[in-house]
């Protein structure tokens, strides 16, 4: 049986094999990947993101219980930061997720971002059409801990939770560019400290201040996610915003735009990988020997090593 | 093999509060280049197990210092083999008296690791045993 298969069937011990052959060697995950493609686009991806510490695992934690409460299956992509200088990665967001570890209706996967800068793995999106092929109705994906640009997760998720705590900075905070640019539903978490009124206040002045298309003003959320205040709330505004997307048919723009984005990756590393394997061979050492002693600059030297594709060396379009 | 990290669950089954040595190993494979899965404290074999085929780990540590270690572990490879999943290599450590080894062995840990052991021990062991695989 292809680990396809058993994860069709409902196997988790392929699946889990299938997530890791995907993080480690994906060139031999893709026969697996086109045959569960005709299974997937039924889940609802929902993406959380926010400062370290904010809250993000418990929250996640919550959802996923409240989701299974209402009967829906859950899948959970944890994301945590890889070592830069050794590879290795604590992966602990599942502390936060323990009483889900036995629910059969729930797979949790945790991921280290290995090199991957945008608060994601690389291997993110591959991994939610594996849980979307498992079935899962939900599958929520936790960027690691971000600072105020990491915002790749706007790209993969259907929904986008950004979640803030009070005491991060002053009101100049929120209308910089960057992360609460791509909420489309912000939760306060910890409303239970001082000052998350004032962080409230802030978010809905910066949304005031907003002149991006009005059809959907991202509800601003308070949570107390370790006693489960204002769960409920939440679920219900990730809810809304779905039956949104999908009334003005914004749910398949942006879809479309992912498989865009995911075609074009598949095609330049296709090309990355055809090309350095044609001048694998010596070819490229000697280029760079020319670029070292001022031979030839970098340009000339990139389209030279397009040539094979090109034609005419001088790149450009085809 | 070589360039995809080694991914480790340590675990704290049972009931005692002591993580420090758990940590201190999470850590130490953390610096070595493996991906540690922490799940933190009192975990039934039945989450350690779950959680183990869920993030398909080569390598499980369980960390004990309550003294039910000739209970719970032999209950995680139990739950191992109803899964299907005895392939996972498990190791041990914490106050293990010398006398509970052998049946531990016997029950399928792989190795026991009792206070005074490196952690360099710990990585040199699970490394070797990992390339195995």
């Amino acid at each position: 049986m292809t680990l396809a298969e058993g994860i069709l069937a409902g196997d988790q011990r392929a699946l889990a094999r299938l997530i890791t052959m995907v993080e480690n060697r994906p060139q031999e995950a893709i026969s697996d990947l086109q045959a569960l493609y005709p299974h997937t686009g039924k889940a609802l991806v929902v993406g959380i993101t926010g400062p370290p510490g904010a809250g993000k695992s418990t929250l996640v934690g919550r959802l996923a219980k409240k989701l299974r409460q209402l009967g829906k299956t859950v899948g959970i992509i944890a994301v945590d930061p890889t070592s830069p200088f050794t590879g290795g990665a604590i992966l602990g967001d599942r502390i936060r997720m323990q009483e889900l570890a036995t629910d059969p209706g729930v797979f949790i996967r945790s991921m280290g971002t290995r090199g991957s800068l945008g608060g994601l793995a690389k291997a993110t999106h591959n991994v939610i059409r594996i849980l979307d092929a498992a079935g899962k109705d939900y599958i929520f994906v936790e960027t690691v801990g971000v600072g105020q640009s990491e915002v790749d997760i706007v790209k993969t998720a259907d929904t986008t939770l950004v979640v803030l705590v009070p005491g991060l900075g002053d009101d100049i905070q929120t209308i910089k560019a960057g992360i609460l640019e791509i909420a489309d539903i912000f939760v306060v978490n910890k409303a239970d400290r001082q000052g998350a009124d004032r962080v409230v206040a802030e978010l809905e002045m910066m949304l005031d201040l907003s002149n991006r298309e009005a059809a959907w003003r991202p509800p601003v959320y308070s949570t107390i996610a370790t006693t489960n205040k204002g769960i409920d709330a939440v679920v219900e505004g990730i809810e809304g915003h779905i039956q949104h997307l999908r009334q003005n048919g914004q749910l398949e723009v942006r879809r479309r735009e992912r498989y865009r984005t995911e075609i074009m990756a598949i095609v330049e590393e296709e090309i990355k990988a055809r090309l350095l394997d044609l001048w694998s061979a010596g070819g490229l050492e000697q280029l760079l020997e020319k670029v070292a002693a001022r031979e030839k600059d970098p340009f000339a030297a990139a389209r030279e090593i397009l040539q094979p594709i090109t034609g005419n060396g001088k790149g450009g379009t085809p | 093999m070589t360039d995809r990290p080694i991914r480790v669950l340590i675990a704290k089954p049972g009931l005692d509060g002591h993580d420090r040595g758990a940590k201190v190993l999470a850590r130490a494979l953390r610096d070595a280049g493996m991906e540690v899965i922490y799940t933190g404290l009192r975990q039934t074999p039945e989450q350690i197990v779950e959680t183990g085929i869920q993030e398909d780990v080569d390598v499980i540590g369980l960390s004990i210092l309550s003294g039910a270690h000739n209970h719970l572990f032999p209950r995680v490879m139990e739950l191992l083999r109803e899964k299907g999943a005895e392939d996972i290599l498990v190791i041990g450590g914490g106050i293990i008296p010398e006398d509970d080894i052998p049946a531990l062995k016997e029950a399928g840990i792989a190795e026991i690791f009792t206070p005074g052991t490196t952690t360099q021990a710990v990585i040199e062991y699970i490394k070797e045993r990992a390339q195995q695989s």
